[in-house]
């Protein structure tokens, strides 16, 4: 058999086309890693995940030392949060904050002395009505069936219209590679990159193992409740209704999901 | 017709090898962003905009002007704009270029950028805005390009593209009303939260672009050999001194709102720019240059014997544009953030990497006018002497 020259061109031509046109259709920098089903860890024992209806958390103020930071460092020691050392770069998912910083309406000079010093824990306040899942343009940033508002570091695309749009300054970027600046790994949690917005996930990789969240656990003074809002004898909800509480910007209707006991 | 901008003068070259320079450096400190990471620049965790976010702002408006040329040609019938519309519609081009690698280059993740279409949120605006601003580029680049094809082949341009051009006026609006959007609709950014946002926009971007414009045109007609025409420019001017005066007004609305009813949560953000918060005073003499040059321009373009005079009028468009970029490129993002929803006072100032990338970017958008631009005056010259 012999090809001409013409043959063998076009040949050549139509395999080349079938293996450029692959990349083209769906270039290898827009492939999602997939992540097979079995890894997610609700799929693991099902059977032991802490499930509600809606999460929520009610801290009570009164019981919270100001110098304790029990909470944080837990917090940020599961989770990997680095630690830059400058508030410029900062990335933090529990924190403190004055009584003022934390509830700017409710605040003016005769609150009396014991609120004005208080150090609140503040966090991602898992709001019920998100405004960060709302404006996020590739739904990196998602709420469960539970109320958890979560992240999905592998889609973020690092726009921080998210931190814009959170008015409670919950949300922190990775400005730079973080690894070099976790203290130590916890390899049950995933490390992040850079140029991704990251915030506090209500521990929902330790809720579906069957454990609560560990802020909550490290608290000695047993100052955070975890429980389900929709639950009307569960613990949050029996402690809600006795004790006068408040909702940081409560006015904004984003129906934040942390109570605070002052 | 893209070879004609293979031949020019000297001074041309001279000034597309500066472009490509200013380009080239600011892409060396992309790739070191790239490398770092956005820390690289002097955003926060407080101010998590800066720069970059605030040109995209601005450049929306000067897109957008170009519908202050298409409208009363082609809905009014102004003739006197028909030589310039297509000047308009590539300088659209230009700056939404711009608008789209400022945002690309303010992105954590620049490789996922394709996620915004792999999962497309309708109820994210900066999606909608990633939809309308696209959209807005093709209609300028086609309309654009066919009517000077046609003007060159002297034939009338062909029926299909006026509907496309009919589409480009509520298309104009859209694309800046949308990137108000991002902004207006987000509780506790009080700065933000308010309904004249867009209309600000508005009538910002329609003093600043034909502002823009009238320069161009000045320098056209002393470099290009390329005249306007009286009447165009100074139709212009008139569409800028009312857009301006407007823009003012709108200011003061908010001011008075602001401060009449004292709310700390409405007032603090305007302290901040003009007088300073708390000893941070960072942005208070850009805020009163920007003030007093716009109330200057004002004066110049209301009274008629400074209007008419060429030399004083682009000093007027300078003001105007000057004025517009400190007030939206620079106040308006930034001063969202300060105070923070934890009322902490975190100034921002833009680091020269941010400078360098921010220069590079204007310089392609520029490098992309510039070649536009020569393509369409060789047209013209080609008409005058065959």
């Amino acid at each position: 058999m012999t090809t001409n020259r013409r043959e063998f061109l076009k040949i050549a031509g139509v395999s080349t086309l079938s293996l450029i046109a692959p990349a083209i259709v769906c270039p290898a920098w827009a492939k999602e890693k997939i992540i097979p089903v079995s890894n997610f860890p609700e799929a693991l024992s099902p059977s032991k995940a802490l499930t509600a209806k809606r999460w929520a958390m009610a801290i009570d103020a009164s019981k919270c030392p100001a110098d304790c930071v029990d909470c944080i460092a837990a917090c940020h020691a599961t989770h990997n949060v680095p630690n830059f050392g400058n508030p410029k770069d900062e990335v933090k998912w529990i924190w403190k904050e004055k009584f003022a910083a934390a509830f700017p309406n409710e605040s003016h000079s005769y609150l009396g002395k014991s609120l004005q010093q208080l150090q609140l824990p503040v966090l991602c306040n898992q709001c019920a009505n998100p405004p960060c899942v709302r404006v996020c343009p590739t739904k990196a940033t998602f709420q469960r069936q539970d109320g958890i508002v979560m992240m999905d570091y592998h889609r973020c695309i690092g726009c921080r219209l998210c931190m814009a749009a959170c008015p409670y300054g919950a949300r922190s970027m990775n400005y730079r590679d973080p690894r070099p600046f976790i203290a130590r790994i916890n390899p049950d949690y995933p490390t992040r990159t850079k140029g991704v917005v990251e915030k506090c996930n209500f521990c929902q990789e330790r809720l579906a193992k069957g454990l609560g969240p560990a802020c909550v656990l490290a608290c000695k003074e047993k100052a955070l409740v975890f429980g389900d809002m929709e639950n009307p004898q569960s613990e949050i909800r029996l402690l809600l209704e006795k004790r006068f509480n408040l909702l940081r910007r409560a006015s904004l209707g984003t129906k934040p999901q942390i109570y605070y006991i002052v | 017709m893209l070879e004609k901008s293979l031949k020019g003068s000297r001074g041309y070259w001279i000034w597309i090898i500066f472009l490509l320079i200013v380009a080239a450096i600011g892409f060396f400190f992309y790739l070191r962003q790239l490398d770092y990471g956005l820390g690289i620049t002097g955003m926060s965790r407080d101010v998590s905009w800066g720069l970059y976010i605030a040109q995209f702002t601005f450049l929306v408006g000067i897109a957008a002007s170009a519908v202050m040329l298409v409208l009363p040609y082609y809905l009014h019938d102004y003739k006197a704009f028909g030589k310039i519309t297509v000047l308009g519609e590539f300088l659209a081009v230009a700056a939404v270029i711009m608008c789209v690698l400022f945002v690309f280059v303010d992105l954590g993740q620049p490789s996922r950028v394709m996620n915004v279409l792999l999962h497309p949120s309708p109820t994210s605006i900066l999606f909608w805005d990633m939809i309308v601003l696209s959209g807005y580029l093709l209609i300028n680049i086609f309309t654009g390009w066919i009517i000077l094809t046609c003007n060159r082949k002297e034939i009338p341009p062909p029926g299909w593209v006026k509907p496309l051009i009919y589409l480009s006026i509520p298309w104009a609006i859209s694309i800046h009303t949308v990137t108000a959007f991002i902004y207006a609709g987000l509780p506790g950014r009080s700065f933000w939260l308010t309904a004249i946002m867009a209309p600000r926009f508005l009538a910002s971007a329609f003093a600043s672009g034909p502002a823009l414009l009238i320069i161009f045109c000045l320098i056209l007609k002393r470099y290009g050999h390329f005249d306007a025409g009286v009447k165009a420019i100074q139709s212009l001017s008139k569409i800028v001194a009312y857009a301006l005066a407007a823009s003012i007004f709108f200011v003061l609305v908010e001011l008075f709102t602001a401060f009449y009813s004292q709310i700390p949560e409405h007032t603090q953000h305007f302290l901040y720019l003009f007088t300073g918060l708390e000893g941070h005073t960072k942005l208070v003499s850009w805020m009163w240059t920007s003030a007093v040059l716009a109330f200057a321009a004002l004066g110049m373009l209301i009274i008629p014997s400074i209007r008419r005079n060429d030399g004083w009028l682009a000093v007027a468009c300078v003001f105007v544009f000057v004025s517009l970029w400190i007030e939206k490129g620079l106040g308006l993002v930034v001063t969202g953030f300060i105070p923070s929803p934890l009322e902490a006072i975190t100034e921002y100032v833009p680091t020269g990497t941010e400078i360098a990338i921010t220069l590079g970017v204007w310089a392609i958008g520029f490098m992309i006018l510039t070649i536009l631009y020569k393509i369409f005056i060789a047209v013209h010259d080609e008409k005058e002497s065959p």
